[in-house]
């Protein structure tokens, strides 16, 4: 600690070469936390994901439907508990921007399916006898101030109504909340009112959630799923649901390989900024390090002191930039619902202060293995 | 670490040879070069240009090894010591006052006194308060928390000899201490470090070119093509 006045006068000796590379580190980190958040919020589905849960899909494309009637003869598969269905909705509130998740359910077999959305009892009770009856997540109530009887417009351009108008007005009687971060951002109403009202596409659904008596049987099961739907109309595809949340984020791209390698750029181009401060400034002081050597201060100390230097400077940036991110990301989702989960996992936390304490060690370890070799006669010298 | 006979003197450079190798030619600083200085003396070594005065500074205070021969300081075999223990040695027995002063920029009067402290055990009060003292000795004490660019060249070198002394070190190294100074700072200088050297019983080697500043050392010894004489070459 008695040397830590000495690092840190160091770093205030050019201020503003200082300034500006910890404005470089921190900008780098609040792109790392930033694009971590967009990460999560588009792959988000997979960790959220139940291993006794199945999806089943159209075979060819998620876009295709499958009958109704599907239910009834998955629930007879031996291992199956549970099945419920949902429809990809599509619709906007007022503005187009004002997009989030809409699905008509089977609000009985939805509730039973999903253990993690909760709701008082009455409100239960209300959407089960009320057939115009949605209910939404706590987030999406409170961004739109929606009550309890507000009337919600729903504007869809895939679904119409027999009468050709493409807008759906729901009465909210249930404003729900889940134990699972973000997944409180939906709009869900009845089955029944959907399949009597819509024009087109009768006796059709989107896809269905299965769930599995035991999870350890959960791959032959989907097989067995599948294999009772080979050869008709419409063949499935069924999958864990961390597999179809996966293949859906999938959709936008190699999320991974896009944040790693955009992340690789950024860092890689800090490496260079920042080791590059370091080296200018242990050159510019080697008389100054050749001083501390003649005082008795040893190799090891002097190359301890640069690598600290340089650790600080790492770790004061990414401290910044990370705190940013956190603080932009805690906003929630900027993009109006198509982020819902946008949010900056704990865990990422810990992977940028990682990566602070490598780049301080990288940036810092040439300049100072270059200060310990420097010959104190030498150093003089230069002064 | 092995121990040479002192004799009762503080420095003993025996048979000393100093060669630099600049590309392939071999350069000879010091040649067979012997000195003995005793404790408590301030010795005042003089010389022309590139004779070697700085590279026998360094090779008593540790700072560079000898080619052949030996030094001792105190009884210790100082061309003997490993990188990592000369350090050490050069913290409790060598204190540097150097011709541009060498004070950190960045550090103010105190916190440039109180490096050579760091590497003690002292704790912070105990390190303040020998900062105070040192500043004292060379009356800056009223200096404490200026910075180096806030003071004159004789003030700047006025700390330099508060960090040299700060840890009561066995020998004073000082490499052209008034070279960069006018008159006037030299002479407070040199009042200085004769006090230092009087009242305090230091040891003192001080490399000089200036006859007015020789004066004041009890002993004059002159370098030229690396040997030691007792007497200017003319």
């Amino acid at each position: 600690m008695k040397f830590l006045p000495l690092i840190w006068s160091n770093l205030k000796r050019r201020k503003l070469r200082s300034a500006l590379t910890l404005l470089s580190i921190v900008v780098a980190f609040i792109l790392f936390g930033v694009l971590c958040a967009i990460k999560h919020a588009l792959a988000g589905g997979v960790s959220y994901a139940k291993a006794n849960r199945l999806i089943v899909r159209d075979k060819v494309s998620i876009i295709n439907l499958l009958p109704e009637t599907y239910k009834e003869r998955m629930k007879r598969i031996p291992g199956v508990a549970a099945a419920s269905h949902q429809t990809w909705f599509g619709g906007h509130y007022q503005d187009q921007k004002n997009f989030f998740m809409q699905t008509p359910v089977v609000p009985e077999e939805f509730l039973e399916m999903n253990p993690e959305v909760t709701m008082p009892e009455d409100q239960k009770k209300a959407w089960f006898t009320t057939r115009t009856g949605a209910i939404v997540g706590k987030s999406l109530a409170d961004k739109y101030h929606w009550k309890i009887g507000s009337k919600i417009p729903i504007q869809s351009p895939i679904w119409a109504k027999q009468d050709g108008d493409h807008t759906w007005e729901f009465d909210l009687v249930g404003i729900y909340e889940s134990s699972l971060k973000g997944a409180d951002q939906a709009l869900l109403f009845r089955y029944d009112y959907f399949e009597e009202a819509r024009q087109v596409a009768k006796g059709k659904v989107g896809w269905y959630t299965i769930r599995v008596q035991d999870a350890q049987r959960a791959a032959e099961i989907a097989k067995q799923i599948d294999r009772e739907f080979e050869n008709s109309s419409s063949e499935t595809k069924t999958e864990p649901e961390g597999a179809f949340a996966q293949g859906w984020a999938s959709q936008v791209g190699n999320i991974a390989l896009i944040t790693a390698s955009i992340m690789g750029a950024v860092f890689f181009t800090i490496l260079l900024v920042t080791g590059n401060t370091m080296s200018q400034s242990v050159r510019e002081r080697a008389g100054e390090l050749g001083v501390l050597k003649a005082l008795g201060f040893t190799n090891n100390q002097v190359v301890t002191f640069v690598l600290a230097e340089s650790l600080l400077m790492a770790c004061l940036g990414a401290g910044l930039g990370l705190l940013l991110a956190w603080a932009l990301t805690a906003r929630g989702d900027p993009t109006g619902g198509m982020l819902p989960l946008f949010s900056m996992p704990a865990r990422d936390l810990l992977i940028g202060a990682a990566i602070a304490v490598a780049l301080g060690i990288v940036t810092g370890i040439f300049p100072a293995m270059n200060a310990m070799r420097l010959r104190v006669a030498d150093a003089l010298r230069r002064i | 670490m092995s121990t040479a006979a002192t004799n009762g003197a503080l420095v003993h450079v025996d048979n000393v040879e100093k060669v630099f190798q600049r590309g392939s030619e071999q350069i000879h600083v010091l040649s067979d070069l012997n000195l003995t200085v005793p404790k408590g003396e301030f010795l005042a070594l003089m010389g022309p240009s590139g004779s070697g005065k700085s590279t026998l500074l360094n090779l008593i205070g540790g700072l560079d090894r000898p080619t052949k021969g030996t030094v001792s300081i105190a009884g210790d075999r100082v061309d003997e010591l490993s990188d990592r223990k000369l350090a050490d040695w050069r913290a409790r027995h060598i204190g540097f006052v150097f011709q541009l002063y060498n004070l950190m920029p960045v550090l103010t009067a105190e916190r440039n006194v109180e490096l050579p402290l760091l590497l003690t055990h002292l704790n912070k009060a105990q390190r303040r308060k020998h900062v105070e003292t040192a500043l004292q000795v060379v009356g800056l004490g009223h200096r404490m928390k200026h910075y180096p660019r806030t003071m004159s060249g004789g003030e700047q070198q006025r700390v330099g000899i508060a960090r040299a002394i700060v840890t009561d070190p066995t020998l004073l190294l000082c490499d052209e201490p008034t070279g960069d100074l006018d008159r006037k700072s030299g002479d407070e200088i040199l009042d200085l470090l004769t006090a230092l050297n009087r009242e305090h019983g230091k040891t003192i080697i001080m490399v000089t070119h200036d006859p007015h500043a020789s004066a004041r050392a009890s002993r004059t010894v002159y370098l030229n093509k690396g040997q030691l004489s007792d007497k200017p070459l003319l």
